[in-house]
């Protein structure tokens, strides 16, 4: 392991360990991991024991909308990654661009949600709504699932959007730069997670035929 | 072993005296020092566990009769739940890192700070706020949460009492748990000082690191359950409800999925305090250093793997119970390989029996006894006889409190001349282990037997027949608290009394030990450079004899 | 500190724009064809085909988008972990669960 850092230390330099900062995120992630794992476990044993009813719920999403949404989460995964690139190359406008469509894309991607569940709530379909107790319990999990999963992913987009929002402010301000972007990794280390976590429900929900 | 790291006498101020750029108790709440920080979870720490020992020791008030002593049976249903939150999330789970890890970790390593400072001041103020949330949320309207710490469903969804305020309170402390957790793993990675490699580590460390990967993957699911429990109750959306579909088993798996590696992070620092003070108290080097770094390891991974040994009696598939039974035997080994080597070190070393390795035996009788008792419990047969009982009741508390509590209060006698510059006297130290471990056994060992003849647990009224292993359980829960009530009298009159205390009370030869007591804020004058390992005590050793 | 020192442990790996533009395109083709499969009556083989292919689209973004595949080996290590305990987690519940 590199002793850089301690050896720095002792010449009374504070060396800037950012290997060291990547290693801090990723372990964060892996918290955002098991977090979102911990439902997916439930919706593993749910959907084993309940396969005809989770199909049945599974009919209510539209999955043409589902699809668009995967698409406009890859693509801002995209974005991000590349103003990394750009930073990296000294592009500090072009990688402020790149931040400013991530963005964008997760608030497409917030406003589509938005209608998601507004058209969910008008058909009768929220938690405790008489409609839905109307339902087989596996349907009621179902949805149940589908809620607190994708209400809680919408979250994790939401805080991922401020995170980069403020690495927008740290670029313009020159705190991120070509000499030092760690933070712009992290960010950018975040919204991949969180696409990630989209890559897993979309299948599991919209597709279940 | 290691350049003299120390500061020139007079030259540089303790951390305590050290010049910061805010002043008074802001330079306290609001400091990135892992020292300071340390010191601040202790306070805080010790705080909330003298309000725990409170809550039990008038629990075994209540149970000096079987019928009501001194408390309405809701308000035992509280005691009990309150008792088990704050022992458990705000003890015993954060002490070791947050207490010791903190202080220790980054002096062990020849380190400045932890990799994450200002993450590890937030650690702090989380634990703060959900402890204050826990205490608030037994004074808001509706009392109380009546769950037991473990808040199984549907009755969690049901109760009218605050069970939101406690589970927020839980998440909030898992993530300070969590955030440690990755900020140590960072920085035993990162910041060892030059030289240490991984097998030149302190045991402290290596269980350290271990403790913190079980903090970082285990704790998010017991947050996300929590929090699942806490919209379930706010918007009926049917995941554990049983009314609507929901499965009350899968909240115990997800729920314990949790909690048991949990136990590890409870045990694991312990372990690692006992590692360091038998190699300084017996003069001699570890006895297989390797393997009680690995077993470490092997603790925290196969401890992921048996949690649900606390569902035995719910309802699982026979093949669910046999797998967790038999990884369930597993996970006994490597603590077993640990407890085989400190004896072999102790064996034919030259003993100093001093306050911190009279602690260390302690946790050792008692640690075996509660694995036993684990063990026991882990066999099929027994534990549907058991479960429930006072006997889950005696074994946890014979790991969590005779295994961590005394290795807690071993690190502290061990660690005081470090942390505060102090020596303490040692006849009342002394005097508060004997009570200690005399009133320890005596309130528990009854409980073993009490749970074997069929005493549940969470019972606020018993019958007759047990009433006179209670009264003896009572009767050793007053010698406890005595002995507990010297102990800490004697080390805050050593606060400001003390003799000072030199760099290296104990002789010992891990970093910490080779700069001042208290250390400068910067930790060491120069950076240490490593050369050799943490227990060389190759000078004590005799030439061999001839044999004539 | 010499600009070295700084570099050491912490080599600046600077992924192409291309290279991202190609990764993004096998994204969308594999959403393209988790949608198009699911079209088809796979009956229990859904699930084991979905998830391959979100495990595929997953990969190709923790190791190129997240720069697992150009970070530190250590860095592959811990991802595995946290792998395996999830893994962990969901198969061992389901000796509960499977055998009912």
């Amino acid at each position: 392991m590199t002793t850089s850092a301690a050896a720095a230390v002792s010449q009374g330099h504070v060396h800037r360990d950012d290997l060291g900062s990547r290693m801090g995120m990723w372990l964060f992630l892996f918290t955002e991991l098991i977090l979102f794992g911990g439902m997916f476990v439930a919706y593993a044993v749910y959907r084993f024991d309940h396969p005809a009813e989770f199909e049945l719920g599974a009919k209510e999403l539209d999955t043409l909308i589902g699809t668009i949404n995967t698409m406009v989460l890859l693509t801002s995964s995209l974005t991000v990654a590349m103003s990394i690139t750009a930073i990296q190359r000294g592009k500090n406008k072009l990688s402020l661009v790149l931040v400013a469509i991530t963005i964008l894309l997760a608030l497409v991607f917030l406003v589509s949600k938005y209608f998601e569940w507004h058209h969910k709530f008008e058909s009768g379909l929220y938690p405790q709504s008489p409609d839905l107790l109307n339902k087989p319990p596996g349907e009621i999990l179902y949805f149940g699932l589908y809620f607190v999963m994708t209400g809680l992913h919408a979250l994790h987009v939401i805080i991922g959007a401020v995170v980069l929002a403020v690495m927008m402010l740290f670029i313009q301000r020159g705190v991120i730069n070509k000499d030092s972007y760690v933070k712009l990794e992290a960010g950018a280390l975040y919204w991949h997670l969180v696409d990630i976590i989209w890559i897993f429900l979309f299948p599991l929900f919209y597709l279940i035929h | 072993m290691t350049t003299l790291a120390m500061p020139v006498e007079g030259t540089e101020p303790d951390f305590y005296h050290a010049a910061t750029r805010r002043k008074g108790i802001f330079a306290w709440i609001f400091t990135t020092d892992h020292k300071r920080i340390g010191i601040l979870y202790l306070v805080t720490i010790l705080f909330f566990f003298f309000a725990a020992v409170t809550l039990g020791a008038l629990m075994r008030l209540e149970m000096w009769q079987p019928e009501g002593t001194i408390m309405q049976p809701q308000t035992y249903n509280t005691f009990f739940t309150l008792h088990g939150i704050i022992m458990i999330f705000l003890f015993v789970i954060p002490v070791g890192p947050a207490v010791f890890g903190n202080f220790m970790i980054p002096l062990m390593i020849g380190a400045k700070d932890v990799f994450f400072p200002r993450l590890n001041l937030l650690s702090w103020w989380l634990y703060l706020a959900g402890g204050v949330l826990a205490l608030i949320s037994v004074f808001l309207p509706g009392g109380a949460a009546d769950t037991g710490w473990t808040f199984y469903v549907p009755y969690s969804i049901r109760t009218t009492t605050n069970v939101i305020p406690a589970l927020m309170a839980a998440f909030i402390l898992g993530f300070s748990s969590i955030l440690t957790g990755l900020n140590f793993i960072t920085t035993i990675h990162r910041m060892r000082a030059p030289g240490m490699t991984w097998f030149k580590m302190p045991l402290f460390v290596w269980a350290s690191y271990a403790t913190a990967w079980i903090q970082t993957l285990a704790t998010p699911i017991i947050g996300i359950t929590l929090l699942l429990v806490a919209i379930e109750r706010l918007f009926g959306v049917g995941i554990f409800d049983p009314a609507l579909g929901g499965d009350p088993v899968l909240f115990q798996h997800l729920f314990w999925m949790y909690s048991h590696p949990a136990v590890y992070i409870i045990i694991l620092p312990a372990m690692g305090v006992v590692s360091e003070i038998i190699p300084v108290f017996a003069r001699r080097t570890i006895f297989g250093y390797k393997y009680i770094a690995y077993s470490s390891l092997a603790i925290a991974f196969v401890g992921s793997l048996v949690w649900a040994h606390h569902m035995f009696t719910v309802g699982m598939s026979n093949t669910g119970m046999f797998v967790f039974s038999f990884l369930t035997f597993l996970v006994a080994i490597p603590s077993a390989i640990k407890v085989f080597n400190w004896v072999a070190t102790l064996y034919k070393g030259s003993i100093d029996l001093d306050v911190p390795l009279l602690f260390v035996l302690s946790f050792i009788v008692q640690f075996s006894i509660g694995g036993f008792t684990g063990l026991m419990l882990g066999a099929l047969a027994v534990n549907i006889h058991v479960t429930d009982t006072y006997f889950v009741v005696g074994h946890f508390h014979y790991v969590m409190f005779g295994g961590t509590g005394f290795g807690i209060f071993a690190a502290m006698h061990y660690w005081f001349p470090k942390m505060f510059g102090r020596m303490y006297s040692k006849k009342p130290a002394t005097l508060a282990w004997l009570l200690m471990t005399i009133g320890f056994n005596t309130l528990y060992l009854p409980f073993l037997i009490l749970g074997y003849l069929g005493m549940p647990r969470r019972y606020y009224h018993y019958l007759p027949q047990f009433e006179s292993l209670h009264r003896i359980a009572t009767v050793g829960s007053w010698i406890l608290v005595l002995g507990m009530i010297i102990m800490f009298a004697n080390l805050f009159l050593a606060l400001r009394r003390g003799a000072k205390a030199p760099a290296n009370p104990w002789d010992g030869e891990t970093l910490e030990w080779k700069t001042s007591s208290p250390p400068p804020l910067e930790n060491f004058h120069e950076i240490p450079r490593v050369t050799t390992g943490p227990y060389d005590y190759s000078k004590y050793e005799q030439p061999a004899q001839e044999v004539a | 500190m010499t600009e070295h020192e700084r570099q050491h442990g912490d080599e600046v790996h600077v992924v192409s724009y291309g290279r991202y533009v190609l990764i993004w395109l096998g994204l969308l083709g594999l959403t393209g064809a988790t949608v198009a499969l699911a079209g088809f009556e796979l009956g229990r083989w859904i699930i084991f085909t979905a998830l391959t292919i979100a495990s595929i689209k997953g990969l190709l973004v923790l190791n190129v988008f997240m720069h697992l595949k150009f970070e530190d080996r250590v860095f592959r290590i811990f991802a595995m972990v946290a792998g395996v305990i999830l893994l962990i987690f969901i198969v061992l519940v389901f000796f509960d669960y499977a055998f009912h």
